[in-house]
């Protein structure tokens, strides 16, 4: 199918493009830009009139549903609920239900994923057997089984002598983990970050140590291995600083934050709004401030929708215990708009954080990933047309996603995703 | 955002917390209990200002004593108390407390007042289980227990009258003690000159300077010229395993003695913790009244209210 996508404004971070033009695209790729080439015949022309057309975005932490087969549907509305966002590609972390421990799972979910055929997803495999923390994972088989690198999702990992050995073993075959920076025993209980509005709260707090704690001994374990790493959702300003020093030292090591933490602080809180109970905890202002430095000064790679299945019941309980997470697929565009509003960040390095710099650290750890996130001339056509003049209140109705529960509930967010292509397809349309 | 204790026309709807209460409001409270304790003390005329009106009692923990008082003060005023039977008190999912309220079938003007071993829980139930129920939160957690509060400043207004000039200490384990973070929000809501808390430093939870309180860890500085001294005890039920030697070893070598509180006014008021199941005189003050009291007033005031 060729589509011609007229008079848009293209923002292509990874070339450095920001200009009026035409995108054509054919046979599922960026065929040309600007001129429309010989003998092109479009078989549908977009008029992207004021419209932005960018690269679809790469998300580097999605949870979806994928334990049984009777969640088929469920993951079907979650990848839909992507491509309204404008993801095209999405890095996938193991959870004890689907621990992708083994390579018959994995390949059983790229099985499934494939038959979607739509967004791109990319599988972290297990670091230990069911994610226990005990065992070092068949890391061999399940890159076999499509693995890009390895991971222990949200669970904890307390052996460090396991952590050592996991790395020792990933640096054989030059795998690279993704890992939280979250020291297990500090952070132990705890439901929102150590401070002021916390104590005023009553509730069990996780203490900034916690993050600097674990980035220490990653960091030094790292110093010891070589291994690559990548960590996830950095939360505090003394974090960043540590993650900032290690860069500088030329350590192989990326990280990312998620949307919400640009955005949010522990005081958003309130009383005891359980949308706000999020994993990492929404930390200080201070630490926010700190967050959105480093994403501009390159401390941090990548913004991630962190998204998390969570229902009604789930979170109409008391604060802590209700369940950490909220959705995000669906905001991870808006919030980066938003941040780039609020913070006067330019808008092809904002949106690279989305887009070029996690595609280019998936590249990095998959060849079937090379030009995600940019619109090169013969990369993948995987593109959104985003409306920046629509703004969109945040309420379920207007999300997809099965999971509805998010602390931007009520706000009103810029930039809403008309139009998603994967490879070179209409994946995704909004309903006008 | 709106204090969720306040209604519209900024009457008090729910207890939850003294914090960000205002002075006229913690004023009524206390001005209401001591029109109840004087009546008391004369048994005259019966009250009902709660006639016809359902008072729920939801203890999710045990209490010897919060417990009797709330009911006591329930049925002074004439309300119909419902005890509401808890199976198992080890609640882990949180989703039972969402059932039990459903459950109750409360009709709007009714009251609860909820104990429950989660902070904020009380505020679940005014913002999304039943918003038309008045709420007073009998100990959530390790977050508030405004009754118990307002018990102790009722001691100290009543013995020392100006509370502006008042240098107040308190021992506490202000880390899990609910009791204690709200006796600080009154006091400083009601503009005490100085508030102090004496502990341990594994006691004290960050950020415990922002309550506008000073943080001492030696007795005999912290009671430097204290005009009143609460003492709350360091070792309660939600204290870690981890902390309960500490914490011990703690009240033996820092705990109040006759020559630490040498180091306070002569005329220091000493605030002891409640022992339950003992009738305790703080003076010539009936403490077990006293409580019932501050609970009456705390029914009558949020029964007014409009929802």
């Amino acid at each position: 199918m060729n589509i011609h996508i007229a008079h848009g404004r293209v923002i292509d971070p990874a070339n450095g493009l920001d200009a009026c033009l035409d995108l054509y695209v054919s046979q599922g790729k960026v065929l040309a830009l600007g001129q429309k080439p010989d003998g092109f015949r479009a078989d549908r022309v977009i008029d992207a009139t004021g419209k932005w057309v960018l690269p679809g975005l790469v998300d580097l932490c999605a949870r979806l549903p994928a334990q049984a087969e009777q969640t088929h549907e469920a993951l079907a509305l979650e990848v839909r609920a992507a491509l309204a966002g404008g993801l095209t590609t999405l890095v996938l972390t193991p959870n004890p239900e689907a621990g992708f421990d083994s390579p018959e799972k994995t390949l059983q979910m790229q099985q499934r994923l494939a038959g979607l055929t739509q967004a791109r997803a990319y599988l972290l495999g297990a670091m230990t057997q069911g994610l226990q923390g005990d065992v070092v994972s068949k890391m061999g088989a399940l890159a076999g089984a499509g693995c890009v690198a390895f991971s222990q999702g949200d669970q904890p990992l307390l052996d460090t002598r396991v952590l050592l050995q996991a790395m020792q073993y990933a640096k054989t075959f030059d795998y690279t983990l993704w890992l939280r920076a979250q020291d297990p025993w500090l952070s132990r209980n705890g439901v929102v970050a150590s401070g002021a509005y916390g104590t005023r709260l009553g509730l069990t707090g996780v203490p900034v140590e916690a993050e600097t704690i674990a980035l220490q001994a990653l960091f030094t374990l790292q110093r010891a291995t070589g291994v690559s790493l990548h960590l996830c959702r950095l939360s505090s300003a003394e974090g960043l600083a540590l993650m900032r020093a290690a860069k500088k030292e030329g350590m192989p090591v990326t990280c990312d934050v998620a949307a919400s933490q640009v955005h949010l602080a522990d005081v958003d809180i309130g009383y005891y709004d359980t949308h706000f109970r999020l994993d990492p905890p929404l930390r200080g202002q201070r630490d926010r401030d700190a967050i959105r430095q480093a994403l501009v000064d390159g401390t941090v790679d990548a913004i991630c929708s962190d998204h998390t299945l969570v229902d009604a019941q789930a979170k109409m309980r008391p604060f802590a215990q209700a369940q950490p997470g909220a959705t995000g697929l669906e905001l991870l565009l808006s919030l980066t708009l938003k941040w780039a509003q609020d913070a006067r960040v330019p808008l092809p390095e904002a949106l690279s954080r989305v887009t070029s710099q996690p595609g280019r650290l998936l590249a990095a750890l998959s060849p079937a990933a090379a030009q995600a996130g940019e619109l090169s001339l013969g990369s993948p056509a995987d593109i959104c047309i985003v409306d920046p003049e629509a703004y969109w209140f945040v309420e379920p109705s207007a999300l997809v996603s099965q999971s509805k529960h998010t602390p931007f509930f009520g706000m009103e967010l810029p930039g809403r995703v008309l139009i998603t292509l994967v490879r070179g397809q209409i994946v995704w349309e909004r309903p006008s | 955002m709106r204090n969720p204790q306040l209604n519209r026309q900024g009457a008090l709807n729910h207890l939850l917390t003294t914090e960000g209460l205002p002075p006229r409001i913690l004023n009524r409270l206390l001005d209401l209990a001591q029109h109840y304790l004087l009546d008391s003390a004369e048994s005259v005329n019966v009250d009902a200002s709660l006639s016809g009106r359902r008072v729920f009692s939801l203890f999710f923990e045990k209490s010897l004593s919060t417990r009797p008082s709330f009911e006591t003060a329930a049925k002074r005023l004439s309300a119909d108390v419902v005890r509401v039977q808890i199976e198992n008190a080890v609640l882990k999912t949180g989703d039972d407390l969402v059932e039990i309220i459903r459950n109750l079938q409360a009709a709007p003007g009714d009251l609860l007042v909820l104990r429950h071993p989660q902070s904020g829980a009380p505020y679940l139930v005014t913002q999304t289980l039943a918003p038309y129920l008045h709420v007073i939160n009998a100990g959530d957690g390790t977050h508030a227990h405004p009754t118990q509060a307002l018990a102790n400043v009722y001691a100290i207004r009543h013995f020392k009258n100006d509370l502006s000039n008042l240098t107040v200490a308190i021992v506490a384990d202000v880390m899990h003690s609910r009791e204690a973070r709200s006796t600080i929000h009154a006091l400083t809501s009601l503009g005490v000159a100085e508030v102090r808390v004496i502990g341990p430093l594994s006691l004290m939870p960050k950020g415990l300077e922002q309550m506008g309180v000073r943080v001492f860890t030696q007795m005999c500085d912290g009671l430097r010229d204290a005009d009143v001294v609460i003492a709350l005890p360091l070792q309660n039920e939600r204290l870690p395993v981890s902390l309960r030697l500490s914490a011990q070893d703690y009240a033996e070598r820092e705990g109040i003695k006759m020559e630490t509180l040498a180091y306070a006014k002569s005329d220091c008021l000493l605030l002891q913790a409640e022992l339950a199941g003992q009738t305790l005189r703080v003076g010539t003050l009936n403490w077990a009244e006293v409580g019932i009291a501050v609970r009456a007033a705390a029914l009558s005031m949020v029964a007014e209210a409009q929802p």
